[in-house]
């Protein structure tokens, strides 16, 4: 007997028709899967009740791979087999993931493979298939919660996931099998499920501190549209060092001696649990009791009060309000403008950190939907609209892009289409003309960032255009046009404006930016705004001398003999030889000057072409009969 | 001619109700689809027309439209968990012959 759902008015569906929808939070350390059942959004639980599912795969040679609590139970005797953590991997390339190699206890195939994979007793795996393998499992809770196939389901990625990983993470949905109608920021998401949508207009924060992320995000809701204005964040701060700062609080008074080989690391195992439970235990008490097992055998005990434990994690709290006090200033905006901030991640539990939070962005926090649902459960209420189960107006949600979109121009300098943080879906098309005569290709180079040089910003694509008609010099005529669509994929098309000839590109998975590298590349373009335009200006003038230095150059075997003397011809040729050389150097001014004094130069042998030209076109003669 | 619901189910449809911000009541209905001939239909009300019948039921008004009530006559609805899966179940003592997964009846 099937067991039914209350629908919205007149939303009733045929029986074998419900259109089942599903919001997945697919995190770095846990996910979650949630729905609304009956108008109510609820994250679903598994067999034993529970609702997170640690985001680690285990691999085993002749069985299936084992998903979540199982596989983080086997992670310390089988450590090259149970992957954890494949968000930080996805959509990366092996040379990008080098970096991370540290801290990464796997064995990667082949160095040079565009896509890492990772060596398991079943055979290399991708981050892409682990994480398809998350979302089977949470695929498979859904389906036997909601008693039927998923129409389709809502994943959520961190606001600054660059294209690569987004259509990465689109590829892990399509390899277990589920139609992703959506795929959506999480601080988007946190504010959905708080309704933010459908209140009053305003700006809200989104503070995400979880496990060992942080991400903080200032969100704009006008006309019922949530619009990204910035984002930033720390890819390495969360509970975990709270933890790590509050055992070594503990380490600091405990009467023991550590000598740093391996049989402490029980004891360094405990002692961070202890201290995660401290921490935990005085989020709604005054002071607790610390207890330790000594490596000698004995106990040993000590108190830790709330006034102390905020003082130990006040560091972090600290280190997270930099990156709040940089969204502020990309969204234009200051604390005043805000009418709330969202609280989203485990360790926003913490009264302190919610109470620093609250101080800063002066407004008070919404935290009443548990911090570690918030997001799956928006994604919940966005699924279900996608799936057509709401009489309400379809909400619409934008996004922006975290870098600026480009094209390299002439002299490897770039030519921003779509500035960073324009909300998505975007489009803009710029006309770009050929710069040689008889040109008939075009490559277009499409890369990411914000410096002004394209050797400073990041490579996404190229491609060509061919079937250029062969025309002059700045005469034929290419519109490039960039389009990003809802789910932050772009494409660019690029087509000649005389014949329609046209080539396009979408951007596919090959490479990944950490939100420590976004914020790099946008430290290092406000660091070296001088140095770029310096580079920028010396490219230009490079561009302009060898432009003219080609035109007088073939003017000259042309027409030369015809028009100039041999002393007219020297001096010429002389200025085009040190034009040459100046524009070797650095010097953008020198390289200016001297394109002037060689334009003056050959100023009137341009005279006398074209006066030669406008006589052979009156009399019907062309130009090579005049050179007879 | 009547129509309940079980506790348990008001509790879950108040919840509900709650939940979405408020509404009329419940409407149960039938209408002619599915594999078997006729299809269960529960939706939150938002407006009560005037061919509706109104019950009221551990304090949750169930809105019938007099065409439907006659397939409904004497059901009671019941909130039941199976598994990881959770809803209602229409305990319907017209129904001749239903379907293999209960969604579509006849009578």
């Amino acid at each position: 007997m099937a067991l039914l759902q209350i629908s919205e008015p007149g939303k009733s569906t045929n029986p074998h028709e419900h259109r089942l929808a599903a919001g997945i939070d697919l995190g770095t350390t846990n996910s979650l899967v949630a729905t609304v059942r009956s108008g109510s959004p609820a994250v679903l639980v598994d067999e034993e009740g529970e609702s997170l599912l640690p985001s680690v795969v285990r691999y085993r040679a002749d069985a299936q791979p084992q998903v979540g609590r199982l596989a983080v139970a086997a992670a310390v005797e089988d450590p090259h087999n149970t992957i954890a953590s494949a968000k930080r991997m996805i959509g990366r390339t092996t040379s990008e993931l080098k970096t991370l190699h540290e801290v990464l206890p796997y064995r990667f195939d082949n160095e040079l493979a565009k896509i890492p994979r990772i060596l398991t007793a079943d055979g290399p795996r991708s981050a892409i298939e682990v994480s398809a393998e998350i979302l089977s499992e949470l695929k498979k809770r859904a389906e036997s919660s909601l008693g039927g196939e998923l129409t389709g389901v809502v994943i959520t990625v961190p606001a600054y996931f660059d294209d690569a990983q987004r259509q990465a993470t689109k590829d892990a949905a399509r390899l277990a099998g589920l139609t992703v109608m959506r795929l959506l920021n999480e601080p988007t998401a946190a504010a959905v499920a708080y309704g933010l949508d459908q209140g009053s207009e305003g700006k809200y924060a989104i503070y995400d501190l979880g496990g060992g992320t942080f991400d903080i995000s200032i969100l704009h809701l006008h006309e019922g549209v949530f619009e990204v204005l910035s984002t930033a964040g720390d890819s390495a701060l969360g509970g975990d060092d709270m933890d790590r700062l509050i055992a070594e609080w503990i380490l600091e008074r405990c009467p023991c001696e550590l000598s740093g080989n391996d049989s402490e690391a029980t004891f360094l195992r405990q002692l961070m649990l202890v201290a995660r439970e401290t921490k935990e235990a005085l989020t709604t008490q005054e002071s607790a009791e610390v207890e330790i097992d000594m490596p000698g055998g004995e106990k040993w005990h000590t108190q830790l009060d709330k006034t102390t434990l905020d003082s130990i994690i006040d560091p972090i709290i600290d280190k997270s309000l930099l990156p709040c006090r940089r969204v502020l200033r990309d969204a234009g905006i200051t604390q005043d403008d805000l009418d709330g901030v969202v609280l989203v991640g485990g360790s926003t539990r913490v009264p302190r950190v919610r109470e620093r939070v609250e101080t800063f962005f002066r407004c008070e926090a919404y935290a009443d939907v548990d911090p570690d649902s918030v997001v799956a459960i928006g994604a919940a209420i966005q699924a279900d609209i996608l799936a057509g189960n709401r009489p309400a107006d379809d909400m619409l949600l934008l996004d922006v892009i975290p870098l600026s979109l480009g094209l390299e121009i002439m002299g490897g300098m770039v030519e921003k289409i779509i500035p960073r943080n324009s909300t998505i879906p975007v489009g803009k098309a710029q006309e770009f003309t050929t710069y040689k005569d008889g040109q008939t290709a075009m490559s277009i180079h499409v890369v990411q960032g914000e410096r002004e040089l394209v050797t400073d910003c990041r490579s996404l694509a190229r491609f060509e255009l061919r079937g250029i008609p062969p025309m002059a010099a700045g005469s034929g005529r290419v519109q490039v046009s960039f389009k990003v669509d809802a789910d932050g994929l772009l494409s660019v098309s690029a087509r000649e404006m005389t014949t329609g000839v046209q080539a396009d590109v979408t951007i596919k998975p090959s490479y990944g930016l950490t939100d420590a590298e976004v914020e790099q590349m946008l430290r290092d373009s406000i660091d070296y705004a001088e140095e770029d335009m310096h580079a920028r200006m010396l490219a230009e003038q490079r561009v302009d001398a060898d432009r003219t230095i080609e035109a007088l150059v073939s003017a000259l075997e042309a027409d030369g003999e015809a028009f100039l003397d041999e002393e007219e011809r020297d001096r010429l040729t002389a200025a085009i030889d040190s034009l040459r050389t100046l524009r070797e150097g650095h010097d953008a001014d020198a390289i200016k000057q001297s394109v002037e004094a060689l334009n003056a130069l050959s100023e009137p042998f341009a005279a006398r072409r074209m006066n030669a030209g406008i006589h052979s076109a009156l009399a019907g003669h062309n130009i090579n009969e005049f050179g007879e | 001619m009547a129509v309940s619901l079980t506790e348990k189910a008001a509790n879950h449809v108040t919840g509900f109700i709650e939940k979405r911000g408020g509404a009329a009541g419940l409407r149960l209905g039938v209408k002619t689809s599915g594999c078997s001939g006729l299809a269960y239909v529960i939706e939150f009300v938002d407006q009560v027309e005037d061919t509706d019948e109104v019950f009221e039921s551990h304090g949750v008004n169930i809105v019938i439209d007099k065409k439907s009530l006659i397939y409904l006559d004497g059901t009671e609805l019941d909130y039941k968990r199976e598994g990881l899966n959770e809803g209602f179940e229409f305990n319907n003592p017209n129904v001749k012959d239903a379907c293999g997964c209960g969604e579509s009846f006849t009578v």
